[in-house]
């Protein structure tokens, strides 16, 4: 039973602890402190390197990057929050530093057309299917109709046999 | 000497396949047998014209002969023997010529095997097939030349590239070449370009022979699906091993922890893998149904459109920057070439039209029939949408000025919900029947996947309380793995009652009698353990970096990792080692010493990250070194912990295993396969 108790409020005391990390984390944000590498790499990962093509700020080798990465961290420990970190890097390398592209202006465009594309693609699909039902039965040479037309075929010849 | 003669031979091999283009539309048009017998010929004979060059290239390569320029490039002193010998495809005058070698032996192997057989397709094959053939062997031998010199001419500061001595030029022989990039030098070499070339090149023979049959208006019967249907099979595991492969290389050399960044490149790749797995389904349904025969042609249009545009992206760098475009002649030259295939292409099948009336019509929206439209539907909305992000950074620098990045984020958004549809219908679109199907016998079939993958789900998703996202990703998986498992459980079982097999008989003979069947069920199979790895990949993955002195512990995902020394010595192919001596323990004990590595090779002043993997089937711990102090007391390291990514692999070799199961030729029934067969349309279930 003492064992047990022991047990709950080591579980507690775990859980507890991890309510209060989680709390220290969020304090972090936006507050003067000293930022860790985790810290850096969550914001450097929403940015892509301002120089070398399509790659992701957090993990790019040159040592450009490793300078702005050490900006990210000058930043966060001077109390800037994350977004404005990463609107500092846009308005000083343009648009291109954003991993995901903005939803506004012409940019907006990557975002809309995949989901009228999708749309239209439904209702393509959905005239497709109508207009198969419609047009009832095309026959052509490779139908399956001889063995209709021979049954068919073997009733009439059996019916006018009956009929004489 | 050597690279003269590889130089004659090509140009021997240009000549020839432009003049078995032309013969063979000739012979076609006119009629006339003995232009097409003599440009099959001439087609055949480019085969050997065209190995010639190649054998050059990686003698030249092996043996150090820097006086041509692309082998001072992509090879070195350094290199072990494999590499120099792999470097033919490791840049880009080699890689196109290996890429007009393989279609040429492709073409040759056609023109022998089905020569007797498809006699009114074959001018218009030959003509389809050299045409692009020429077009490549063209750019090898015009734009981007492999035997071209380097050459020094007085007075001036860079040195010339040329085929034949220029005006007061002197010789210029290097002492030791470049080498190939540092990130190539890695053993998936040998795997994912050439697999990836097999299976972009291996889409021209159904291409070649749906346009063949368009022109001569045999696209009336459906032979030429027949006839090419293992090639199609072909070209697309090729590029499935690929698209595969090139994961697991970027997942062991990038160093970033994931095998798929949504790369231009990569998403070059994936685009003709997407409409070609589409044209794979839609021509099932003209074999069966005798429908969809539009789709076909406008999806094997696109996949080799698509393949071709692939080549264009990887070899000319034009997303990354418009200004790559027009550097050398190449991308100009290509894009050409795209926009005239497929425009050309269009217009054929327009002309065309009318003989690609579907035989049956549709009996009822259940069916297999409006399962494969809507399934092809969405392969295409996918395509599009990875269409678009990839060349929208080009539009936009086009339109607006404006460089923009379209990264991860944009891709999983939109194509995650479409790939989320497709494999929800891969669990239920088998279970349904040609023409149609009552609802309550469908609700009958699924009912059981359905309840244990929620079960499934529902534990997983109480004892972990994850993103609700994943549990829901799970049950998916879940879902579709045991609807699959229900099928062959069904098979099994109707076999043991009806011829009292035992069940691993049973299984043998199910998938040997239905081969393409249950071939096909097991590509699903890999493709629902990839999507579980995929899954594990985007909710699951967890990482930490941070600095640790000697003795230190950085813990991540119930793992700890301490670092207990740093080691430096020289490697080889030219390469200083900075290696951490780690181990790796979970909640206590052990488990693994690991050494992540840095390895910098000096001349191309370039460092490369190896990590240290503890790989199991439920999860990978990644380690990377990121840095170190001076004295090696303490260095930066950064962990993943990624869930289920081994799944990707595996579901990879399964779907190959599937691939060859489909494939599997059945002597005994060879002649009756491909005929519109009674008891298919009433055999399921």
């Amino acid at each position: 039973m003492q064992n047990m108790k022991r047990k709950f409020i080591l579980l507690l005391s775990i859980i507890l602890a991890s309510f209060f990390a989680v709390s220290v984390v969020s304090a972090q944000d936006g507050q003067p402190g000293d930022p860790t590498d985790n810290d850096v790499i969550r914001v450097a990962k929403q940015l892509y390197c301002p120089v070398c093509p399509n790659t992701p700020l957090d993990v790019c080798e040159t040592k450009a990057c490793e300078d702005w990465r050490a900006q990210i961290r000058d930043q966060l420990s001077q109390g800037w929050t994350d977004q404005q970190i990463i609107d500092y890097f846009v308005t000083q390398y343009g648009e291109r530093v954003l991993a995901e592209p903005q939803r506004k202006g012409f940019t907006s465009l990557v975002w809309f057309l995949p989901l009228v594309v999708v749309l239209i693609g439904i209702g393509i699909v959905f005239e497709i299917l109508k207009s198969w039902r419609k047009q009832k039965t095309v026959t052509t040479a490779a139908s399956p109709a001889p063995e209709i037309s021979k049954d068919l075929l073997e009733k009439i010849e059996r019916e006018i046999r009956e009929l004489g | 000497m050597l690279a003269e003669i590889g130089l004659i031979s090509l140009t021997i091999a240009f000549i020839f396949s432009l003049y078995a283009t032309f013969a063979s539309v000739y012979g076609g048009w006119r009629g006339r047998l003995l232009w097409v017998e003599s440009a099959r010929n001439a087609a055949l004979l480019v085969v050997p014209l065209l190995t010639i060059p190649v054998i050059v290239i990686v003698y030249s390569l092996y043996t150090f002969d820097f006086s041509l320029a692309y082998v001072y490039d992509v090879s070195s002193r350094a290199m072990s023997p494999f590499l120099r010998v792999a470097a033919l495809w490791g840049g880009q005058q080699g890689s196109v010529l290996f890429w007009a070698w393989l279609m040429a032996a492709f073409v040759g192997i056609v023109l022998l095997r089905k020569w007797d057989r498809d006699r009114e397709l074959m001018p218009y094959v030959i003509f389809v097939s050299m045409l692009t053939t020429t077009f490549f062997v063209g750019v090898v031998l015009f734009i981007t030349n492999p035997f071209m010199r380097l050459w020094h001419i007085e007075g001036a500061a860079e040195l010339t590239q040329a085929l034949f001595q220029p005006l007061t030029s002197m010789p210029y022989l290097p002492e030791d070449g470049n080498g190939l990039n540092p990130l190539l030098r890695h053993f998936g070499m040998i795997g994912h370009p050439p697999t990836t070339y097999l299976g972009f090149t291996g889409f021209v023979i159904p291409f070649a022979f749906a346009m063949a049959a368009l022109i001569t208006g045999q696209s009336r019967r459906d032979e030429w699906i027949l006839t090419t249907r293992r090639w199609t099979l072909f070209a697309w595991i090729f590029l499935s091993i690929g698209l595969i492969l090139g994961g697991r290389w970027a997942y062991d050399v990038l160093g970033w922890g994931g095998f798929w960044g949504w790369d231009p490149v990569e998403n070059a790749m994936l685009m003709p893998w997407l409409t070609g797995t589409a044209f794979l389904h839609s021509v099932m349904m003209t074999e069966k149904r005798g429908m969809m025969k539009k789709w076909n042609m406008a999806l094997i249009i696109l996949t080799y459109s698509l393949s071709l545009f692939g080549t264009f992206i990887t070899r000319t760098g034009v997303i990354s920057s418009v200004h790559a475009f027009a550097k050398t002649a190449l991308g100009p030259a290509f894009f050409a070439f795209i926009g005239f295939t497929f425009l050309g292409s269009l217009t054929i099948l327009y002309l065309r039209w009318d003989t690609l009336k579907s035989e049956h019509s549709l009996e009822s929206f259940i069916s297999r029939e409006a399962a494969f439209v809507l399934q092809n539907m969405l392969f295409l909305a996918v395509t599009f949408a990875v269409f678009w992000g990839t060349v929208f950074p080009l539009i936009s620098e086009l339109v607006t000025g404006t460089k923009i990045t379209v990264g991860p984020p944009y891709f999983q958004r939109v194509t995650g919900p479409l790939f989320f549809a497709l494999v929800l219908l891969m669990g239920i679109a088998p279970l349904v029947a040609w023409r149609k199907q009552a609802a309550r016998t469908l609700g009958k079939a699924i009912w059981f996947p359905f309840a244990a993958s929620l079960g499934i789900a529902a534990i997983w998703g109480a004892s972990h309380r994850m993103h609700p996202a994943s549990i829901f990703g799970l049950w998916l998986v879940a879902f579709v793995l045991s609807a699959i498992l229900a099928e062959f459980w069904k098979g099994v079982q109707a076999r043991r009652t009806t011829r009292n097999e035992n069940p691993f008989t049973a299984l043998f003979n199910l998938i040997g009698r239905n081969h393409r069947r249950y071939g096909g069920y097991i590509i699903h199979l890999g493709v629902v353990l990839i999507a579980t790895g995929v899954i594990g990949d985007a909710y699951f993955k967890q990482e930490t970096q941070g600095t640790i002195s000697q003795g230190e512990v950085l813990s991540v995902g119930g793992y700890q990792l301490e670092f207990r020394e740093l080691l430096g010595y020289p490697g080889s192919d030219g390469r200083q080692i900075v290696e951490a001596v780690t181990s790796l323990s979970q909640d206590g004990p052990i488990i693994r010493e690991l050494t992540p590595r840095r390895d910098y090779f000096v001349v191309q002043e370039q460092p490369v990250t190896v990590p240290g993997v503890y790989s199991t089937p439920g999860v990978d711990v990644y380690v990377m070194l990121i840095g170190w102090d001076d004295l090696g007391t303490s260095a930066t390291f950064k962990i993943y912990v990624n869930s289920l990514i081994n799944w990707v692999w595996i579901g990879g070799i399964v779907m190959i295993l599937g691939t060859m199961i489909a494939t599997w030729s059945n002597p005994a029934r060879r002649e009756t396969t491909y005929v519109l067969k009674p008891e298919v349309l009433t055999s399921q279930p």
